[in-house]
C-alpha cells in the first residue's frame, strides 16, 4: 500500500493550459488519477467544473479518451462502455467516472446506485467541491451545515449527505474516501481499486477556493484541516471491513483533532456562521465519528 | 430464404435483434414495449444471442449505456415506449447529436395523463429534431425488415447517426401474424461484422479523443451541418439498404414513401404506422364506388421524404393527412409538415385528426375521409381546420 511519489509517472495526463480555475482541487485529483493509472482508463465526466477544465474543441486538455455525457447519466454510460469493451473482448481497458458533488450526490446518484447494484466492474470517483461550482455555487447536497452558497444566503440548513456509506450500504467490493490534499493515499486507493473486480467507490474532497472563498494558493491547507480537524475522514472499506486510512487512523480519539474553528476560519463560506451552529456541527461530526468507531468494531 | 413464423411485434423485433448479433442491450421494462427485452434476455441467458445485457434502473439509463457501448464500437440496442422514450429525452438527443450510431425500437404509445397504454404517435414525433433516422412501420414484417436494415444503415459511414424504429401499441407490438425471418447467414453478409465499425470515433487509450467537450460559437454550426448532410446521405443509404435487403429476402424496399395506387388519383391520403393497411383497403373500396383516389404510407419521418412526396402530389387535386397525433394550438404534426412540404404546388392539404389513445381507425374511417376530401374538391372551398374523426362531441355539450 504504501507508495512514493517517486514511483508515479512523471508523464502529465492533465495537459498545462487548461481552463481549470487557479488552485482548483479537481484539476489536481485528475493529475493524480491520471499518474495512479498512468493514462491507461477511459474517462467518463458528466456535466460538472471537469467539463469546463477540459478545455474547448478542438483543443482538449486530458490525454486520455473523454466521453463526456449528461449530467445524471454518467454510471449508466460507464456499465456501456464497459460492456461494449468486454463483448469485444477488451477487458483490460479500466472505465473510470469522474463526476463532482452535484452530479454524484444529487442528479446521478439513481444511476449510481443502480450501476452499484449491478456491481458493474468499473471506478467512480466523485470530486468532492461541496456545491455546484460550474454553475456558480449553488447548495447540492453534499455541501455542510452552515456553509454559504448562492441560493444558501444565510448558510445550509441541512447536513452533508453521507454518499459513500450510501454506496457502502450497496455492498459493493470498494468504497474509500480521498482528500487531494493527501495525494498518496488517494493514489494507493485508486490502485487498489483498479485490481478490484466489481464496483469502487472513491470520494474525493475537493477544496475550492472559488466556491469555498479562501486564496487560491490555500487549496492543500484547507484540505489537510478538513482531515486534521476531522471534518473529512480517510478511510476504505474493502469487501465490507472498515479500515482508518493515512492520517485519519491517528483521530479516532477526539482529544487528537485540530478544533473545527481553524477549518473553518480560513473559509468566506462560513464568515457568518455562528457559535450555537458551530456547537451544531461539531455535534455532528462527533457522531460521524462514533459512527465509523462503530463501523470498525462492528467490521 | 429463411424460415415463417407467427410473430408479434415485439417478438419480431427481438429476433431482428439476434439476427444482427447486438453486442450490448440495456433495458428497462414499460407497457407495451417489454416483451421485446424480455424475449432478449432469453435469447441471451440460453445462448442465442451472444450480447452483453445490462438491466439498468431507468430509461435515462438504458439510453446512457447505449452511448457508451456504442462509444466502443459496439452494436446496441434497445427498446421504450411513450414515457420511458420521455424519460431519456436527454440522452436520445445526446445520441442523436453525438452521432452515436445504435437502433432502438419504440412502441408507440399515449402519453398521460390520463392514463393509456394504447397507440399514439406523439412520443415519437416529440423526437423528430434530435438526429434520429426515424421509420414507422406498418406491419410485423416490416418491424422485422427495418430492424435488420436499421443497423446497417446506422453504422454506414456515411450515415452514422442512431435509428429508431417504431411500431404501434398492440396493433402491432401484440398481435401475432406470419413473418419471413432470414436465414442467420444472409444477414451476416448482409450486416457489417459487429464491433468492426471505427466511425466516427471509438473510445481507445492507445488514441486518446476527448468527445462532446465546449464548442465555441465558431465551431458550433459544423457539428449540426455534419448531422444534416449525414440525414441527407441517409435518403440514398436507406433507399440502397432496402434494394439490398431485397436481395436476401425477395422483400425490396426501394423508397421512404410506399405510394398505394396513386398514379392516377386525384386525391391521395397519407398515414403512417399500423393505419396504413386500412388506408389502403379503404382506397380499394373507395376506387369501386368511382372516387378515384390513392393512399401514401410514410416509411420515415426522417430524414423527410420531401422529393418523394412531391413527385407523388405534384399533380393531385387534393391531399388528406391522416395524424395519429397532436400539436396543441396547431393541429397534426405531420399535417404542418406536409402542408409546408407541398406548399408552393398550391394544393390544398386536408388534415384529419384520428386513433388519438388507440381508439380504432377502421376503414370505414378512411373511407369517410376520402369522400370528404372529395366534398372538399367539389365545394371548392378549400381546406378545413383539421377535422377530429370519431370525437364524442356529444360530451363537450
Amino acid at each position: 500500500m504504501s507508495i512514493s511519489i517517486r514511483d508515479l509517472p512523471l508523464e502529465e495526463y492533465v495537459l498545462l493550459g487548461n481552463a481549470a480555475c487557479p488552485g482548483c482541487p479537481a484539476s489536481i485529483g485528475l493529475r493524480m488519477l491520471g499518474k495512479a493509472l498512468e493514462g491507461k482508463f477511459i474517462l467518463v465526466v458528466p456535466a460538472c467544473c471537469t467539463s469546463i477544465i477540459q478545455g474547448p474543441y478542438p483543443k482538449s486538455a486530458i490525454k486520455v479518451p473523454v466521453l463526456n455525457i449528461a449530467f445524471a447519466a454518467s454510471a449508466a454510460t460507464a456499465s456501456g462502455i464497459r460492456a461494449g469493451f468486454e463483448a469485444l473482448g477488451k477487458k483490460d481497458v479500466q472505465v473510470v467516472v469522474w463526476a463532482g458533488d452535484g452530479g454524484t450526490a444529487d442528479i446521478g446518484i439513481q444511476a449510481l446506485s443502480g450501476a452499484a447494484e449491478r456491481n458493474e466492474n468499473i471506478i467512480y470517483i466523485c470530486y468532492d467541491n461541496e456545491a455546484y461550482m460550474n454553475t456558480g455555487i449553488q447548495r447540492s447536497s453534499a455541501t455542510p451545515y452552515g456553509a454559504w452558497t448562492t441560493t444558501t444566503w444565510r448558510g445550509k440548513t441541512e447536513f452533508k449527505k453521507n454518499v459513500p456509506l450510501i454506496m457502502a450500504a450497496h455492498r459493493v467490493p470498494y468504497v474509500a474516501t480521498a482528500s487531494i490534499a493527501y495525494p498518496l493515499d488517494f493514489i494507493a486507493k485508486v490502485r487498489k481499486a483498479a485490481k478490484i473486480n466489481g464496483f469502487k467507490y472513491i470520494h474525493l474532497h475537493a477544496p475550492c477556493p472559488t466556491g469555498w472563498r479562501f486564496p487560491s494558493d490555500k487549496t492543500i491547507e484547507v484540505g489537510r484541516l478538513a482531515v486534521l480537524t476531522g471534518m473529512w475522514v480517510l478511510y476504505e472499506i474493502e469487501n465490507g471491513v472498515f479500515r482508518l486510512t493515512g492520517v485519519s487512523k491517528s483521530l479516532l480519539d477526539k482529544s487528537k483533532r485540530k478544533p473545527i474553528e481553524d477549518y473553518l476560519k480560513l473559509q468566506g463560506r462560513f464568515s457568518k456562521i455562528s457559535d450555537e451552529q458551530i456547537d451544531l456541527l461539531k455535534r455532528h461530526v462527533d457522531e460521524l465519528w462514533m459512527e465509523y468507531k462503530h463501523l470498525m468494531e462492528s467490521g | 430464404m429463411g424460415v415463417s413464423k407467427v410473430l408479434t411485434g415485439n417478438y419480431a423485433v427481438a429476433n431482428a435483434v439476434k439476427l444482427a448479433k447486438v453486442q450490448v442491450v440495456a433495458a428497462y421494462p414499460i407497457t407495451p414495449q417489454t416483451t421485446i427485452v424480455e424475449k432478449i434476455a432469453q435469447f441471451v441467458e440460453n445462448g442465442e444471442l451472444n450480447a452483453k445485457y445490462i438491466r439498468v434502473e431507468s430509461e435515462h439509463s438504458a439510453m446512457a449505456a447505449c452511448i457508451g457501448a456504442s462509444a466502443t464500437g459496439a452494436r446496441a440496442f434497445t427498446a421504450t415506449s411513450s414515457h420511458g422514450l420521455m424519460y431519456m429525452s436527454e440522452v436520445v438527443w445526446w445520441a442523436g447529436l453525438g452521432k452515436f450510431p445504435m437502433v432502438m425500437a419504440v412502441v408507440t404509445r399515449a402519453l398521460a395523463p390520463p392514463w393509456s397504454i394504447w397507440s399514439e404517435h406523439n412520443d415519437v414525433l416529440a423526437h423528430r429534431d434530435c438526429g434520429w433516422i426515424i421509420f414507422f412501420a406498418e406491419d410485423n414484417q416490416e418491424v422485422l425488415d427495418l430492424t435488420i436494415q436499421s443497423f446497417r444503415i446506422s453504422e454506414d459511414e456515411k450515415v452514422l447517426q442512431p435509428v429508431m424504429v417504431t411500431l404501434d401499441a398492440f396493433i402491432l407490438s401484440h398481435t401475432a401474424t406470419p413473418v419471413s425471418i432470414p436465414n442467420q447467414s444472409d444477414v451476416d453478409g448482409y450486416l457489417p461484422p459487429p464491433g468492426s465499425r471505427r466511425l466516427p470515433f471509438i473510445l481507445d487509450p492507445a488514441n486518446p479523443l476527448t468527445h462532446g467537450n465546449l464548442a465555441y460559437p465558431r465551431n458550433f454550426m459544423e457539428f449540426r451541418y455534419e448531422i444534416e448532410r449525414s440525414m441527407g446521405n441517409a435518403r440514398r443509404i436507406i433507399v440502397e439498404a432496402g434494394r439490398e435487403y431485397g436481395k436476401i429476402t425477395g422483400r425490396y424496399y426501394d423508397s421512404l414513401i410506399e405510394p398505394y395506387r396513386c398514379s392516377d388519383a386525384d386525391a391521395v391520403l397519407i398515414c403512417m404506422g399500423s393505419s396504413a393497411g386500412d388506408a389502403k383497403d379503404a382506397v380499394d373500396i373507395l376506387r369501386d364506388e368511382g372516387y378515384n383516389i390513392g393512399a401514401v404510407k410514410l416509411r420515415t419521418i426522417r430524414p423527410f421524404p420531401y422529393e418523394e412526396l412531391r413527385d407523388i402530389c405534384r399533380n393531385k387535386r387534393i391531399i388528406g393527412v391522416v395524424d395519429r397525433d397532436y400539436s396543441f394550438g396547431f393541429g397534426g404534426i405531420m399535417h404542418g409538415e406536409i402542408k409546408s412540404a407541398l406548399s408552393d404546388l398550391h394544393i390544398p392539404v386536408q388534415g384529419f385528426i384520428a386513433g388519438l389513445g388507440g381508439r380504432d381507425i377502421r376503414v370505414e374511417d378512411f373511407i369517410q375521409m376520402g369522400r370528404k376530401l372529395y366534398h372538399i374538391i367539389e365545394s371548392g372551398v378549400g381546406e378545413f381546420p383539421p377535422i377530429w374523426i370519431n370525437l364524442r362531441r356529444e360530451v363537450f355539450r
